[in-house]
């Protein structure tokens, strides 16, 4: 089979170019509606028909950060005028700030508890991976299948043994039972992936490094490691990107202190429709991830096509 | 520098048998080159040297010391792999520092500094120091990888086909570079190799492997002179040595099933009629192809041989070697 490069004509590249700009459409525009609606006011947010343009204010942004409190008009007339910005935004419904809210401390958790197992199902995936890869592991195979079998159903069916177990073992609600269920369910896809990349290392550089003086456990550190950061780095996007979306079991399993950001957020709207505050929380919310791939990108695009080109 | 002795070492992978019952004495100071087809054992051998594979049987004992069971790091020798030497992610600088930094032996920097001077100075990739090893051409590469080898002092160097990857002229430079650097350093080398020039010319000592066993052992000299089996005497010379039934040029010692002529060896002008098949000038060496009895012939002629295709030509055996039906060598007048 041959393939040629052809210059694509006008139109080709005229319909080309309009499905490129629907389909960022199709995709963007929930993200900037959520994203809208977090500088709505709450009357805004709800408008029918819908706003498209409106007037930006953080209410949203203040709702969710804090908890408020509505006073008597002569309770806000003791109180004096209001000191802040976020104070006059508060008092333009008769209400005070009493606090601040549980989203932080959820927020939080999130980080914790995603980037938490996201470390250590990469660091144990690396070290089976390299397992895998470069020792005679007795029953191989058979090992490699059993790690994968564990995808093979959705997580979420074994949610009865899980939370039995959990309360069993006192860690529902805590950040380590969490951090714990996150990891053995990315540990699979994290062995697998990483496997794949060590496997295209050649073993030629540890063996020189163990000629060069290095033991087995340096030559991987020293050696394998800087060439497998790729690969690391994209699968590490992976198990953060499932550990920090993941909503079911973290309402089935957390309910206080351990509670991430994915169950807290719909929580909010119980609390007088506040749309804006909830597109706060989840404008927010999404940065972390957005932030981690765009810094790990320059990996990513050779991590996904691992496989298809030799280096 | 030290003597290496390997003493009844055996390896088998499944039902391979890569190395059998291999003993030898590497005496310190020398260029040992082994030969051998490929599967012969000749890598198998290196890597148990190094201690990369751990042998099924036997040991190996580095300057007096048993090394078998210690680890590649304890055991102070450098090697250099016939690809893949260098480290990617690392500059040239690194790749060369990276021996003088391990633990065993954790240089101070400046004597690591100084290393790499002498070693890039030597080698000449000097001006490449601060290039990441992947921006390096084949060659510079293996002359880095050759440097790493070359920083520390190690007790014996294992090169496994270190040229064969790179182009004619810069094998030919790089084979007088190692040969200069192994005689000034009085170091100890074991070198595996396909190319017959690179044996003849760099070895004090050839060792010649055949599935996995030693079969012969000495010096390239007496290799190529005084095979003990027709195997050995097949893998040196160039064109081959022709190999032809015993009693082609009349009576042969009891035993010899055929008798094994090197083209240089076979005198012209007396002798049984041979008939001119072709004549080849190569420039350094003119070959004369020839048919006797049916069975062909290559000898080396004068550059302004006045024979051509057809003519007919007298030859006679001259220092010919003779093998019994198993290969093995019977001498005259035995």
């Amino acid at each position: 089979m041959s393939f040629s490069v052809t210059e694509p004509t006008r139109i080709e590249k005229w319909v080309a170019g309009v499905l490129v700009v629907v389909y960022a459409v199709v995709t963007l525009l929930p993200l900037i509606w959520i994203i809208g609606t977090g500088f709505k006011s709450p009357s805004d947010a709800i408008a029918y028909p819908p706003k498209v343009v409106f007037d930006p204010t953080l209410e949203g942004y203040v709702n969710l950060f804090t908890s408020r409190a509505r006073l008597t008009p002569d309770a806000l007339e003791e109180l004096g005028p209001p000191e802040t910005w976020y104070d006059r935004i508060t008092r333009q419904y008769d209400m005070v700030i009493t606090g601040p809210s549980l989203y932080g401390e959820r927020f939080l958790n999130s980080v914790f508890i995603g980037f938490g197992s996201t470390f250590l199902s990469v660091f144990l995936g690396t070290l089976a991976a390299y397992a895998f890869s470069r020792f005679k592991v007795p029953l191989k195979d058979d090992l490699m299948f059993f790690i994968l079998s564990t995808r093979m159903m959705p997580p979420i069916a074994v949610a009865i043994p899980i939370f039995l177990m959990f309360r069993q073992l006192g860690l529902s609600d805590t950040h380590l039972g969490m951090i714990l269920l996150y990891t053995a369910v990315n540990l699979s896809l994290s062995v697998w992936l990483l496997k794949g990349f060590i496997d295209e290392i050649p073993v030629e550089y540890e063996e020189a490094a163990l000629i060069d003086g290095y033991t087995r456990f340096q030559a991987f550190y020293k050696v394998v490691l800087p060439q497998a950061t790729t690969g690391i780095a994209s699968t590490a996007i992976f198990c953060l990107i499932f550990a920090w979306n993941e909503y079911a079991f973290a309402v089935l399993l957390t309910s206080g202190t351990a509670q991430t950001a994915p169950p807290f957020i719909p929580t909010i709207i119980g609390v007088g429709k506040d749309w804006p505050a909830v597109a706060a929380g989840a404008t927010l919310f999404l940065l972390p991830v957005m932030v981690f791939t765009i810094l790990l990108r320059k990996h990513l695009l050779r991590g996904i096509t691992f496989g298809a080109v030799r280096k | 520098m030290a003597e290496i002795v390997l003493s009844g070492l055996g390896k088998s992978f499944g039902a391979t048998v890569a190395v059998e019952d291999l003993s030898l004495t590497i005496p310190d100071g020398a260029f040992v080159v082994l030969l051998g087809p490929t599967g012969a054992g000749k890598t198998t051998t290196l890597r148990l040297i190094a201690g990369l594979e751990t042998p099924d049987r036997g040991r190996v004992v580095i300057g007096g010391r048993e090394v078998t069971t210690l680890t590649p790091a304890q055991r102070n020798l450098a090697m250099v792999f016939q690809q893949y030497s260098l480290y990617p992610h690392m500059t040239v600088r690194e790749n060369l520092a990276f021996p003088l930094k391990s633990p065993m032996i954790n240089a101070p920097p400046e004597e690591i500094e100084r290393r790499i001077a002498e070693v890039s100075s030597v080698l000449q990739i000097g001006h490449k120091l601060n290039n990441r090893a992947t921006a390096l051409s084949g060659g510079e590469m293996q002359r880095v990888s050759i440097g790493r080898a070359l920083v520390r002092e190690p007790h014996l160097f294992l090169m496994d086909e270190p040229l064969s990857s790179l182009d004619a002229k810069l094998r030919a430079d790089l084979r007088v570079e190692l040969k200069r650097i192994q005689s000034d350093l009085g170091a100890t080398f074991l070198y595996v190799t396909h190319d017959q020039i690179e044996a003849m010319t760099m070895a004090t000592h050839i060792g010649v492997l055949h599935d996995g066993r030693l079969v012969q052992f000495g010096s390239p000299r007496d290799i190529y002179a005084n095979p003990n089996s027709l195997y050995v005497a097949t893998r040196l010379g160039q064109p081959r040595i022709n190999v032809l039934p015993a009693n082609l040029f009349g009576s042969a010692p009891t035993g010899a099933e055929v008798i094994g002529l090197r083209p240089e060896h076979i005198h012209q002008g007396e002798g049984r009629d041979a008939r001119v098949i072709r004549v080849e000038h190569l420039g350094d060496q003119t070959r004369l192809h020839l048919t006797l009895d049916g069975h062909p012939v290559v000898t080396l002629t004068d550059a302004h041989t006045p024979l051509v295709s057809g003519d007919t030509v007298a030859i006679r055996p001259e220092a010919p070697l003779y093998f019994d039906a198993q290969g093995a060598r019977v001498t005259q007048g035995a």
